[in-house]
């Protein structure tokens, strides 16, 4: 305690205080910061008691936003034609019910089981009909033509998601999530019916096919090892020159400083 | 403190101790002044300055000679540290296999450079920190702090060496008949003319000029919009659903680089009603009409008016085109015209029609240049 007390009022106490502290948010951060995993298996085939049961839930808790027969208010659109798979993807990625009306919704956890899910998806297809929820084999990557899909991806997803799929930034406040997490049925989903600022990619341009390959690529990139050992956010430049301006020419700024420093010269009559 | 100042002598105000990077206040005294000095012998004090030399030969060791041993220990340990590192890194170049014939199985390629990488490079950084830490020590500590002045002499030659060599210079000049000869004089500086010229002639073989290259891309009339990576052509009634997008390729082009860079077009389908092109003219050229959509099918250039770099962001919800370098932002339902950002124009509309298959082909060429703007464009 002593050797600490010592030397609590030296200069170098203030950066290794302020060091500590940038640590300790670090840590804080990383152990509060929320992450969402959701598990998807295949829908059964509706029925009118799915779809009944679906209708109720639909009523308690979409309604409100949505309206009673799904038409839309000025708070949310209609969701007739909207189809199974849009609500399947909403809701399984935790954007649905939103919380609050704004830019736009993130993924988050789930409210309700995937029965349940499944149940207001065949009630909304009901409606309307629209696009279903892809089965098992539609989605399974096995043969497909990951090339291809890097192609596909590069031209028309990677602006906004990033060339690893890590997420990017869009206009107004909104932003293209990561692709971490997303299940193949919930990429198959999300590009079949265009969420939000999205933009749709329906069968008749990007083929099942297609759509299987930019699924492999996507699953492929996102478990490949990362060269460099740190990802770095996967995002490229931006933090990589942020950790080499901030991090490593700080560090070198402070080595100049301590080379060049004054030295402290050891007093014999301990002066100390 | 005070005492100290007496002891030595106060040579001035008393600089603060252990501040990072403040200069010393007082001057220092040179080598040379020093000498006449004398009195003071080889001290060395801080109090005043960065040490100064104040007379007498250069102290050869540390005035604590205890600390300096301490510090010895550390150095030593330091370089020892260094060394162990060092052959660590000549272990790992030799013990880490990265080639794909040398792996075991399941072992990707990836993995094993990352981790033949990981251990080169840190045992080389241990290495040379290690080795740059003992030295920095040694400096500050097992050296004496002071500052020497290195005498100048002028760098000038003394009058009769210059006389010499002029001399010298005059006798080679008139030895070498280069003056009193004129016709081998001249004959040497025509011979070398051409190579003076070579540059000049060189430079100008620098790539053809672009003529009106600029002006065109491979689009013409009845040449399909293919899909990209798939390369296949695409109907109205499959790109159907509004707020579609995709990226387009000419066909016959699909695969040519240099053409793609200024043809790729986007494909957006938007809802009736959201779209909406004014019939724009710049001076005699047709800019953008609601002529050339099919079922609010528009096609746009997908390079930037700016500088170059692909626009491919589209947002369904707001119709925005954003351009990731400058963020150029284009209003998709409204000719792309421009909302935000750097880029001077609209992105050229690319007319589209339908042919005898349903297809979608283009009904001409661009009207304007597409990517960046150039002055003589119009």
């Amino acid at each position: 305690m002593s050797w600490f007390n010592a030397r609590r009022r030296r200069p170098v106490a203030g950066y290794a205080a302020l060091l500590l502290g940038l640590v300790v948010v670090g840590l804080v951060y990383g152990a509060f910061s929320r992450t969402s995993g959701i598990a998807q298996a295949s829908s059964p085939a509706p029925s009118q008691s799915d779809i009944n049961t679906g209708k109720n839930l639909f009523d308690a808790t979409c309604s409100s936003c949505h309206g009673l027969d799904a038409q839309g208010t000025t708070q949310a659109p209609s969701l007739v034609g909207a189809g199974a798979a849009a609500v399947d993807f909403q809701m399984s990625t935790g954007r649905m019910p939103a919380k609050e009306v704004g830019a736009e919704n993130n993924s988050g956890p789930t409210m309700f089981s995937a029965q349940k899910i499944y149940e207001i998806a065949d009630y909304v297809a009901s409606l309307g009909g629209g696009p279903a929820i892809p089965d098992a084999q539609q989605v399974s990557t096995a043969g497909a033509d990951t090339a291809l899909g890097e192609e596909l991806f590069s031209a028309n997803c990677a602006q906004c998601h990033g060339f690893a799929g890590a997420g990017g930034a869009l206009t107004y406040g909104k932003d293209a999530p990561p692709l971490t997490q997303a299940t193949p049925t919930q990429i198959y989903e999300a590009m079949l019916t265009g969420p939000e600022a999205m933009p749709v990619f329906a069968d008749g341009s990007i083929s099942p096919a297609a759509k299987r390959d930019i699924i492999a690529y996507i699953v492929d990139t996102r478990v490949e090892p990362n060269a460099g050992g740190f990802s770095l956010g996967r995002t490229g430049p931006i933090t990589e020159g942020l950790v080499i301006f901030l991090g490593g020419m700080g560090f070198l700024v402070i080595i100049a400083l301590w080379i060049t420093a004054k030295r402290r010269d050891p007093r014999p009559t301990g002066m100390e | 403190m005070s005492d100290k100042e007496e002891t030595e002598g106060s040579e001035g105000p008393v600089a603060p101790r252990r501040v990072i990077g403040t200069p010393p206040p007082t001057p220092r005294l040179l080598g040379s002044t020093a000498v006449a000095e004398g009195g003071h012998g080889g001290q060395v004090s801080d109090e005043t300055g960065r040490g100064e030399h104040i007379g007498g030969e250069i102290p050869t060791h540390p005035v604590d000679e205890a600390h300096a041993k301490r510090v010895e220990k550390i150095v030593a340990a330091c370089f020892i540290f260094a060394f162990i590192s060092g052959c660590g890194f000549i272990a790992a170049y030799v013990g880490f296999e990265v080639g794909s014939n040398r792996l075991g199985a399941g072992d990707s390629v990836v993995d094993a450079a990352l981790r033949s990488n990981l251990a080169l490079g840190t045992s080389l950084a241990v290495t040379l920190i290690a080795l740059g830490l003992g030295a920095l020590l040694w400096v500050r500590h097992l050296m004496p702090d002071v500052e020497v002045v290195e005498e100048r002499h002028e760098l000038r030659s003394d009058p009769k060496d210059r006389q010499a060599f002029e001399q010298y210079f005059k006798e080679g000049a008139s030895n070498s008949q280069f003056v009193k000869r004129p016709l081998v004089r001249r004959t040497l500086m025509l011979g070398t003319l051409p190579l003076l010229a070579a540059p000049v002639v060189l430079l100008r073989d620098l790539g053809p000029l672009p003529g009106t290259s600029l002006r065109h891309t491979v689009w013409s009339p009845g040449r399909r919009l293919l899909v990209f990576g798939t390369d296949t052509p695409i109907t109205s009634a499959e790109f159907s659903v509004p707020g579609s997008a995709i990226t387009i390729v000419p066909e016959g082009y699909a695969d040519d680089a240099d053409a793609l860079t200024k043809a790729t077009v986007t494909l957006i389908k938007f809802r009736p009603g959201e779209l909406d092109i004014p019939t724009t003219m710049t001076g005699s050229t047709l800019i953008g009409t609601m002529n050339w959509t099919v079922d609010n099918i528009v096609a746009y250039s997908r390079i930037c008016t700016h500088v170059g770099c692909p626009v491919g962001l589209y947002e369904q919800t707001t119709h925005h085109l954003l351009c990731p370098c400058h963020q150029s932002t284009f209003n998709a339902a409204k000719g792309a015209e421009v909302i935000f950002g750097p880029a001077p124009r609209p992105l050229p509309q690319l007319p589209i029609t339908v042919d005898a298959q349903g297809y979608l082909v283009a009904k001409s060429d661009f009207t304007q240049p597409v990517g960046p703007s150039f002055w003589e464009r119009g």
